[in-house]
């Protein structure tokens, strides 16, 4: 025993740099997302995806994915699922709405409450889960009937209707709605528009406006999520008791991580993150409805799952979930531009959660060295 | 003699109706390794778990450097540097060995007043530990996963010493593991006990408990049969101590001395 404190072992193999690349989580998203491009790159470049307006329509779109995968994301690696995420944005938009048109408040005050409650929301899915030691998976199942619910019944009961409109007027000249609807480096585009980098209306009464005219803050928000949540989970103690309680809770338990409080963390994570996308996308269309964030939750457990993570927890990557959103925002508008029947994209994303969930069986395997 | 490093006196445990733990009176010093023997149900997980915090004996009184000691938690016993090892439970396969060592104990360091996980830090650590210990890493990154069983055991017992545990508990560290493991195992607890650590090591194992053992508890039915130093008695003995007794030397009579 003691000379082997000097040699090397010589039953330990040198790691190849391809295993090495397989055990890190992007891995997957990487491949995909390159493949994805080089696909669409290939057999769709005419199609105007690839144009200032068509990047920005993907852009947006997996943006909405990213926002809601990373709270996905650090949840799941926390060992927790959250099926309430599509309710939640439903349920927080007509909250704003309710707030806002019906009650009458100043937009700020209707977003800041919206917030509240939905982050109460999710500390009690997180509280029922950690103190039952229920599945969450059946925790927030209920939570999802029991938002969606409410999202339809209470603008019925005020409003005699399911849709609440006028919500762009109410936000004007507000101070925080900008924050979630705005747009920034509207001068540079209209800089670009000028100098002819990117095409300006000719016509209408946009003439002379061009085509993109910033960067939504929709996309600044999943770019500062994305950012925000690796760090916090790759360099942060906090990020290490977040693999810790998924990992092994009783383990963490004993060696003193507060797992409960991480799991409770994050599933309030999960919700703040839903009502940034539900506050956005109510800003952006200037209504609610009940129907909004449907299947959402599903969405996000896939993009996180693409990107590398495990379904039992204990191990992912923020940014992995953040390229697996890029890869679904891609497909599904780039099918649309490329003129596929859009109900195949359903079918693309059954094969691609499969092929995910298989290649990080095997990784798992990899990485924990059974057979 | 030094004095005991913990006084475990009169300890009672009820569970309802039942029983665990009917009065058992341990001292405990540093720099021995005191070996916990009975089997299975004989009240070792109970009386550790009395030890570690875990439970709150229901009568009796835990001395801890003198001191009388009333743990809320296990982690009041940990600040107080009562370190337990479990068997399955000491380590997180999915993350790295410098992850796992330092969990629940990260190193911070402030970049810009924010604390930040200081990985150079924890990865010089672990890899000098490890070396310390005998295992050789790919790299600090490693996933405990790939670690054999006897490895697993033996971060947690690096990790636990490292952070200053005053008395290692090892909960049947051996019961899992191979010969060559055990035999690891045994030759890390030895190299603890030198540092003058108080190592507890429960076990059911007469040969492992002779091995690296400088006294002897034997539980039965919540009770001890006393203790005995190294030299005092015969693995035999032990054994029969720990089977309660007749029942076992009839057995081994018609087993022709096997068990």
């Amino acid at each position: 025993m003691s000379d082997a404190t000097t040699n090397d072992d010589e039953r330990i193999k040198e790691m190849s740099g391809l295993r090495r690349a397989m055990i890190r989580p992007e891995l997957g998203g990487m491949v995909g997302t390159v493949a994805v491009f080089t696909f669409f790159l290939l057999f769709a470049f005419d199609s105007g995806m690839f144009s200032a307006q068509g990047v920005m329509n993907w852009s947006v779109v997996s943006a909405q994915f990213m926002i809601i995968a990373v709270g996905a994301c650090l949840l799941m690696i926390a060992g927790e699922f959250d099926l309430s995420v599509g309710s939640m944005i439903g349920f927080a938009g007509m909250m704003i709405a309710v707030f806002s048109i019906t009650l009458g408040w100043p937009m700020w005050m209707a977003i800041i409450v919206t917030f509240v409650i939905c982050i109460a929301f999710g500390a009690l899915n997180g509280f029922i889960v950690v103190r039952t030691g229920l599945p969450s998976f059946i925790v927030t199942l209920a939570t999802l009937f029991i938002l969606r619910g409410f999202t339809i019944f209470i603008p019925q009961t005020l409003e005699r209707k399911t849709i609440i409109g006028g919500i762009r007027e109410a936000a004007e000249g507000d101070w925080l709605a900008p924050i979630f609807g705005g747009k920034i480096l509207t001068g540079f585009f209209q800089w670009l528009g000028d100098m002819g980098v990117i095409g300006v209306f000719t016509r209408g009464n946009l003439e002379g406006k061009p085509v993109v005219d910033g960067i939504p803050m929709l996309i600044v928000w999943a770019l500062g999520l994305v950012v925000f949540g690796h760090i916090v989970l790759t360099r942060t103690r906090f990020g290490n008791w977040i693999f810790a309680a998924g990992g092994d809770a009783q383990a963490a338990r004993y060696a003193g991580v507060p797992v409960d409080r991480v799991k409770i963390m994050m599933f309030m994570f999960t919700a703040f993150v839903a009502t940034v996308f539900a506050t956005s996308q109510v800003m952006e269309f200037g209504s609610a409805g009940s129907d909004r964030g449907v299947l959402k939750e599903f969405e996000a457990i896939i993009a996180v799952v693409i990107g590398g993570a495990l379904l039992t927890g204990g191990y992912g990557s923020v940014v992995g979930a953040a390229l697996g959103a890029l890869i679904f925002g891609v497909v599904q508008q780039g099918l649309f531009f490329a003129n596929v029947e859009s109900s195949l994209f359903r079918v693309f994303l059954g094969v691609i959660l499969l092929f995910a969930v298989i290649l990080n069986t095997y990784i798992r395997r990899m990485i924990t060295g059974e057979r | 003699m030094t004095d005991p490093i913990i006084r475990m006196q009169g300890i009672e445990k009820h569970f309802g109706s039942v029983i665990a733990l009917a009065g058992v009176t341990v001292d405990f010093y540093p720099g021995e390794c005191h070996c916990l023997l009975g089997d299975n149900g004989a009240g070792k997980s109970t009386f550790i778990k009395t030890m570690s915090g875990v439970h709150k004996p229901t009568k009796g009184t835990i001395e801890f450097e003198g001191q009388k000691m009333d743990f809320a938690d296990p982690r009041d016993a940990i600040a107080a540097g009562i370190a337990t090892v479990y068997q399955d439970l000491a380590m997180i396969p999915l993350m790295s060995v410098s992850r796992n060592f330092f969990m629940g104990n990260e190193p911070t360091k402030k970049i810009a007043g924010i604390s930040f996980f200081d990985h150079e830090h924890a990865n010089e650590v672990t890899m000098s530990e490890m070396r310390k210990m005998g295992i050789n890493l790919r790299g600090p990154d490693q996933a405990v996963g790939t670690l054999s069983g006897g490895e697993r055991q033996t971060v947690a017992i690096a990790r636990a010493v490292h952070f200053g545990a005053k008395v290692l508990i090892l909960d049947e560290p051996t019961s899992a593991l191979g010969v060559r493991q055990t035999a690891n195992v045994l030759a890390t607890v030895d190299k603890v006990r030198k540092q003058g650590i108080a190592v507890v090591f429960i076990t059911h194992n007469v040969r492992h408990a002779m091995a690296v053992g400088d006294r002897f508890t034997v539980l039965n039915r919540g009770k001890t049969f006393g203790t005995a130093a190294r030299g005092e008695i015969t693995p035999e003995q032990l054994q029969d101590m720990m089977a309660g007794g007749e029942e076992l030397a009839t057995l081994e009579g018609s087993l022709g001395g096997t068990v």
